[in-house]
This record gives structure tokens, sequence and C-alpha cells, in this order.
């Protein structure tokens, strides 16, 4: 299994897109922090890059790695390697090469424009985090897109279509269904649509410490007390961890029942 | 001049020879206030030294001076009221009041000045008093540096810090006022000074002015309060180098206007609250050289609000940077810096070129559903907003900074 993880790791860091990948992150976050010399803003202008950004990418290289080490997979089925151990691996090396990217890319220079000593530094580490969770759970969907369907033109597309719809759709219809029962109490609806959506999670995860709470006042007890309390960020991080693990079983059953 | 003040200060001191001080302690010849009060006449000074007293409904109509020693304490017998000034010139220095209980049919008080003038409070501490300062029809008076601390838990049943009702010619300076219903409260109280004073923690709000003018803010800072200032049906009061922070809750604003003309709110810095500033029916109200920092929204203008003036202030880092409820006439928006503005300026001279728009879509939206606040800064927001902000809808067209600066004001 190790030696699976590691060659696909090594794999993809061959791989050039990677770099440009990590580049572009750490090109866009310098020339941000230039720009405005100032730690919370650069960590706004990030937050909404990363938030639709890594998404994207997970969802794109997912596709493509699978499709790309198609072979590879089927060399390994004729070892004597159980497949959950060969789809597991193969999908560990993307995920931690995505996270690295990240890492890299956004963690590094902010680090080096001293984040620690400043307020923003809890921040700083959650949006690592959701930056990191999001790139795991969005690369995961993409391997099982790409395992079920084996045209890869319909493979991509139907990727592309998810990140559309989780990271734009999604709340374009929230924002409507708002809008249509603003007279109805709402508190319970807005919860579900955020707990249902792990990029809005995110995002709510962040805002909630940077303008949220200055906004409390304007929003419904239910939902302040949820924004406000342990329990609220409790919630979201169980759906997230069902964000990771729901998708980890059906790579396991897809795996399992594969035919190729 | 100077000779002027010479013999005042001459004649001062021959008073001050002629007054006698009387100190009252257990042990001493006066044990108790009114022995003292009794045979004190004008200019007197009666000194409490350490100790609790239990006293209620004193009236002081003499110009006596009421100084407390380190520890004297006044406290309210039976919970009513404790002092009540109905003389000129009585001056109260460092005692402590406490015990006063809510009534619901006295707003009794720990000091209650009733049409008097030139009096001084100062350095006293009030501890859960119903009302602490209470002011009524007096004139040429000073309140400074007390600390009157409440418990106050719900409105119905609290009191306010200071409470001046028809008065003149205040200077309330340097209090700190927390933990009542509002900290200090003006109701048809003109040509008064309130300055550096720190009020936090009340119900409703930090100051409230009511049917007043001709007042002026200065330097005060206002925190977590329910709202921070109230400024209601009052003409030309002067807000100036006020600090109003974290004020939010149900109703929460850093600053309120309503019904109030000719106003200036000048150099104040809002930050962190739900709404810096909401606006209603408010007129001829210039606002100069602010700072609006990460607040939800910086200001908010309800319906009728005429020629009203918004420049060089700063817009810094607030979620929404401002809404418009109804169409505004007349109003003059222009030269200030707004940390959102994407525009060039490329015959640098620190204007930018294109104007910028401080109402956007989504702030219309959340005016309308509350909790769309879900939805801020999330991508599909952001192409809305950019959207209408190329051909506006629904926002107000005429809403906008011509001439946005570049950099921040100083």
């Amino acid at each position: 299994m190790k030696d699976i993880l590691r060659y696909s790791f090594y794999e993809m860091v061959r791989s050039r897109w990677v770099y440009i990948y990590t580049a572009f992150y750490l090109i866009t976050t310098i020339s941000l922090w230039l720009l405005s010399n100032d730690n919370s803003k650069v960590l706004i202008s990030m937050t909404n890059i990363t938030l639709g950004l890594t998404p994207l990418i997970g969802l794109l290289f997912g596709t493509t790695y699978y499709y790309n080490s198609r072979e590879f997979i089927q060399m390994l089925m004729s070892q004597p390697l159980s497949r959950w151990n060969i789809f597991i691996s193969v999908y560990g090396g993307l995920a931690i090469t995505l996270c690295a990217s990240v890492l890299v890319g956004v963690g590094l220079p902010m680090l080096f424009f001293g984040v620690l000593q400043t307020e923003t530094l809890s921040i700083f580490l959650i949006l690592l985090t959701m930056a990191c969770t999001l790139s795991i759970i969005f690369s995961l969907i993409a391997f099982l897109v790409a395992m079920r369907y084996d045209d890869k033109v319909r493979g991509l597309s139907i990727s592309i279509l998810i990140w559309l719809t989780f990271a734009i759709l999604y709340d374009g219809v929230v924002l409507l269904l708002l809008l249509v029962f603003k007279d109805y109490p709402l508190d319970q609806l807005t919860i579900g649509a955020i707990v249902l959506n792990p990029i809005d999670m995110a995002r709510i995860l962040i805002i909630m410490k940077l303008d949220i709470s200055a906004m409390m006042g304007y929003t419904g007890a239910v939902l302040s007390t949820f924004l406000g309390k342990t329990w609220g960020t409790g919630l979201i991080i169980l759906s997230i961890l069902t964000w990771m693990l729901l998708p980890l079983l059906s790579l396991r059953r897809l795996g399992n029942h594969k035919d190729f | 001049m100077k000779k002027v003040w010479f013999s005042i200060g001459f004649l001062m001191s021959v008073f001050s020879a002629l007054a006698v001080t009387r100190q009252v302690c257990s042990s001493c010849t006066h044990a108790s206030f009114h022995e003292a009060y009794d045979v004190s006449a004008d200019g007197d000074t009666i000194m409490m030294m350490g100790g609790q007293y239990s006293v209620e409904n004193i009236v002081v109509d003499k110009a006596i001076t009421l100084i407390g020693k380190e520890g004297a304490t006044f406290r309210a017998a039976s919970g009513g009221e404790i002092l009540t000034i109905a003389g000129d010139g009585v001056t109260i220095e460092g005692l402590t009041f406490s015990g006063v209980q809510t009534n619901y049919l006295k707003e009794n008080a720990g000091i209650r000045i009733r049409r008097s003038k030139n009096f001084r409070i100062t350095n006293c501490q009030f501890d859960q008093c119903f009302f602490a300062i209470y002011l009524e029809r007096a004139r040429h008076g000073v309140v400074e540096g007390n600390k009157i601390l409440g418990n106050a838990v719900r409105e119905a049943d609290s009191g306010n810090g200071v409470h001046a009702w028809y008065c003149d010619s205040l200077r309330i300076v340097g209090n700190v006022i927390a933990g009542h219903r509002d900290g200090i409260y003006f109701e048809f109280v003109d040509n008064s000074f309130i300055g550096d004073n720190y009020s936090y923690g009340n119900l409703r709000y930090g100051l409230h002015f009511m049917f007043s003018n001709d007042d002026q803010y200065i330097g005060n800072r206002f925190e977590d309060n329910g709202v921070g200032v109230a400024v209601m049906f009052s003409r030309r009061i002067e807000m100036r180098e006020n600090n109003f922070y974290k004020n939010w809750g149900n109703a929460a604003y850093g600053l309120l206007l309503k019904e109030i003309y000719d106003a200036s709110i000048v150099s104040n810095t809002f930050s962190e609250n739900s709404v810096a500033i909401f606006v209603e029916g408010s007129n001829r109200i210039q606002y100069d050289r602010n700072d609006f920092i990460r607040n939800g929204w910086a200001i908010k203008f309800s319906g009728g609000c005429e020629e009203n003036s918004i420049v060089n202030n700063n817009f810094l880092h607030n979620s929404l940077d401002m809404l418009v409820s109804a169409k505004l006439y007349n109003n003059t928006v222009v030269n200030n810096y707004w940390s959102a503005y994407a525009g060039y300026d490329l015959d640098k001279d620190g204007l930018g070129d294109v104007p910028y728009y401080p109402v956007s879509l989504f702030s219309y939206v959340m005016n309308q559903v509350p909790e769309s606040v879900i939805l801020l800064r999330s991508l599909f927001v952001d192409i809305v907003n950019f959207a209408e902000k190329v051909s506006p809808v629904f926002t107000p067209r005429d809403v906008f900074d011509p001439a946005p600066k570049m950099n921040r004001v100083l």
C-alpha cells in the first residue's frame, strides 16, 4: 500500500500542472500581500479564491488523474493486492499532492509575512484546513465520477457540472428559496442549506470569524445561535466528515465491483 | 482679566476661611449626616469619613460641599431615594451611593437634582442604583469622573445612569457608566457638553437624546450597548471624535439617527457594529472624516433623508457599505475612501476615475431576507453583484461616489 501511495505521489509531483497550480497560489498570495500589506485583507481575498478554486482543481485533477492512471490500476489488479488498497493508495497520492500545493502556495508565503503574530491566525488556520478538506472531498468525488464513466469527455463534463452546481448554482437556488419563502421562518431551511454543501460550510466557518458576527443581529434567533455557538461548528465539522466518509464508502463499493 | 481672577480668588479664600468643615463618623462630633447638616450654613463642608451610612430621602438645599472620604457609603435604608439637591451651588465629591431599588411608581435615584444650578457631582460611585443621577430642571452643573455601575437585566425594570430632563448647560465629563437602561439620557436638554465618557454594557442606549438641541458630545467611547448612541428629534447636535465599538444585538446600531436636523458627525470611529449608522428622516447632516471599520453595514438610510453630505470618510472592510431603502434627494456622497473600490486613477490626482456604487444588490436582498446572510461572500453573490454593478436594475442608480479617494483619508 505504501509503495503504491509513494509511486502515485511521485507520479503527481512529476506533472507540471501541479507546479503551475502551486505557483498560481504562490503568486496570487504574494502579489495580494504586496498590494495591500495587510494580512486580513489577503486572507479575505484568498478565501474567495481558494473556496472557488480548490473544488474545481480537485475535480479536474481527480478525473484526469484517474483516466491517466487507469492502465496502471489495471496492471496492479493483476497483482495479489486488495482492490481497496489499490484505489485508496492511488487516490491518496493525488489528495496529498493537492493539499501540499495549497499548503505551500497559500500557507508558506503567509507564514513568511508573519501571520502567526496577528489575530488573523485562526482565520488562516481555518482557511488552510478548509482548502485541504475541499481538495480531498472534491478530488474524491472526481475519482468516483471517473470510475463510473469510462468516457473521458463525459467524466470531465460531469465533474465541471458538479463544480458549477456546488460553487454557484446551489447558492443561487438557496437564495431563490429564501426570497420565495421569506414570509416564513427560514432558520431551519438555511441551516439545512449550509450543511448540505461543503463549499458553503467552509465559507461559513471562515466568515463566522470574519464578519458574520457583526451581522448577527439581523438573522433570526435560531440561526444566530447556530452560527454563534459551538454546536453549530460541531455540526458543520460532523457534516464535513460525513462528506468525506460517504464518498470513501462508495469508493470502496465501486472499487470492489468495478469491471474493467 | 487677571485682576478679576485674582479678586475672585481672594474672595474665595475669604469665604473658605469663614466656611466650616464638619467631619462625620461614629466617633466624631457629628455621628450622622443630619446632625452635621442641621448646623451647617451655606459654604460649609461636610466630610463623611469612611463607613456605611444608612440614609434615605435627604434633602439638601444649602450650598454645602459634601465630601466622602475613602469608603464613605450612603446606602438607601429601605431601597428608596438617597439624596435630593434642591438648592444652588451644592458640591458632592467622592461618595459612594448604593442600594436604590427598582420602583415602578417612583423614579428613585442615588442623587436627584431638582431645579438647581451650579452643582458639581464629582468622583462619586454609584453601585447598583435604579437611577444613579437624576437631573430635573437643573442648569449649569457638572457631573464629572463618576463611576456608575448598574445591574440592569431587563429594559422594563431598569433606570438610566445619568438622566437629564429639562436641563440646560450641563457638563457630563469623564464618567464610566455601565449596566443601566440608558447610560446617559437627555430629554429637553440644551446647550450641554458630554465628553470623554465611557458607556458600555447598557441595555438600550449608551447615550440617548430626545428633543434636545445644541448639544455636543466629544471623545466618548460607546461599547457593547444595545445601541451606541440614539439621537432623536433633536437639532444641531455635534458629534465628534467618539468611538463606537461592538454595539451588536437584536436591533444593534452604533449610532441611530431619527428625525434630527443640522447635525455634524465628524472624526468618529465606528468599528465592528452590526450597523454603524442607521438614519431615518434626518436632514442636513454632515458626515466628515469618520472611519467605518469592519461593520456589518456602514450606513443604512431609511426614508426621508435630504441634503446630507458624506464626504472624506473611510469605509474599511465593511461587509456592506451602504443601504438606501428609499430615494435620497440632494445628498452628496463624494471623495470618500472605499476599501472595496476597484477603480483606477489614470490622471494621478488621487481620485478614482470611475464612480463607486456603495449600494450592492446583495445588501438590498439582505434587507429583505436577513437569513441570506449565510450567502455573504459566496461566488454566486459576487457574480450577481458584479452583474448588477455593470447594469443596475434593482439598486439605486443615483447613489454613488463620483470621485472616490484612492488612498485612506487621514
